[in-house]
């Protein structure tokens, strides 16, 4: 009996080094929020704390959740998805910076 | 390229692809889920900056960034025990699960301590000190016990699920031909780990 199986394999050579790198970056990025959540940066602090999030969000998606390996059809679907969440935050906002 | 020769044999027919697809389709609903409960909590924020401010000076963040550091860790183990397993060594995968395993553990018991903490302090929801102070800082306690609740209750069904890929690693069921259920449950803990990432520094790290 023969296993019949599309595209199994993410990439062709797994390999650990890459994703310990991403993990450091990770570490490091958290270093960053705590130090600079302890500097007044006045009205840019929010906007600082949710940069370092997303770009910890994006190294996460695309190493650790293989968004870098796997086809187009999934970084589609979550850029859509991502879009849609994005249209709400800004319809919201529309109600609410205006105040 | 298929052959007659392997027409004329049965086979298993597998979609890896659709299966992690699947999975993905699954975290977009908690995408929507957690989504929309940051919109509450920038909706209050925006109207009650002040005493969100005043509200969270009362989290411990050390606490915080520990839970943080042991949440990304735990992603690290759980994405190097899929290359382990793909490479053929189980033992080190079952190895690295389990690590896995032990700092989810770690993160739901300092979790334990820390709301702990907080409940000793009569801070909890419908506590008489709690009603004591300003709408906008119910509001954030509010905010921080279901929000925090619902991904420390993430947290332990991704325990389980782990431990069942863990058992399955084990049994042989995953290998290093098959291991779309692993990657499917590690998809998951890594979405338990960007969650996290927004709830840290919207909760401690706003004094």
């Amino acid at each position: 009996m023969s296993e019949h199986y599309t595209d199994a394999s993410l990439e062709h050579k797994p390999t650990y080094g890459i994703y310990i790198l991403v993990w450091l970056v990770l570490m490091i990025l958290t270093g960053v929020t705590v130090a600079v959540a302890g500097i007044n940066l006045g009205n840019i602090t929010v906007a600082t704390a949710l940069t370092i999030a997303i770009i910890k969000s994006y190294l996460v998606l695309t190493f650790f959740m293989h968004l870098k390996s796997e086809s187009a059809t999934f970084r589609i679907f979550v850029g859509v998805a991502l879009l849609f969440l994005l249209i709400s935050i800004a319809l919201l906002f529309t109600d609410y910076s205006f105040l | 390229m298929s052959t007659l020769a392997e027409h004329t044999v049965p086979h298993v027919h597998r979609d890896d692809v659709g299966s992690r697809l699947g999975m993905w389709l699954f975290l977009f609903t908690e995408l929507i889920l957690f989504g929309g409960m940051f919109l509450v909590y920038a909706v209050y924020r925006y109207t009650n900056q002040q005493e969100f401010h005043v509200a969270a000076k009362e989290l411990n963040t050390s606490l915080g960034t520990l839970n943080t550091l042991v949440l990304l860790t735990s992603s690290l183990t759980i994405v190097l025990a899929i290359v382990a397993i793909r490479k053929g060594n189980k033992r080190l995968s079952v190895f690295l699960q389990i690590i896995t395993l032990i700092l989810a553990l770690g993160f739901l018991i300092n979790k334990y301590f820390e709301w702990n903490i907080k409940i000793h302090h009569g801070l909890f929801p419908g506590s008489e000190i709690l009603l004591g102070k300003g709408s906008g800082e119910i509001i954030f306690f509010g905010l921080y016990y279901v929000m925090t609740g619902l991904h420390a209750l993430h947290v332990m069904v991704g325990f389980v699920l782990i431990e069942i890929m863990t058992g399955y690693t084990i049994k042989g069921k995953i290998n290093s031909t098959n291991y779309v259920r692993l990657e499917a449950a590690g998809l998951y803990w890594h979405l338990v780990d960007i969650i996290w990432i927004f709830l840290f520094p919207l909760f401690y790290l706003i004094t």
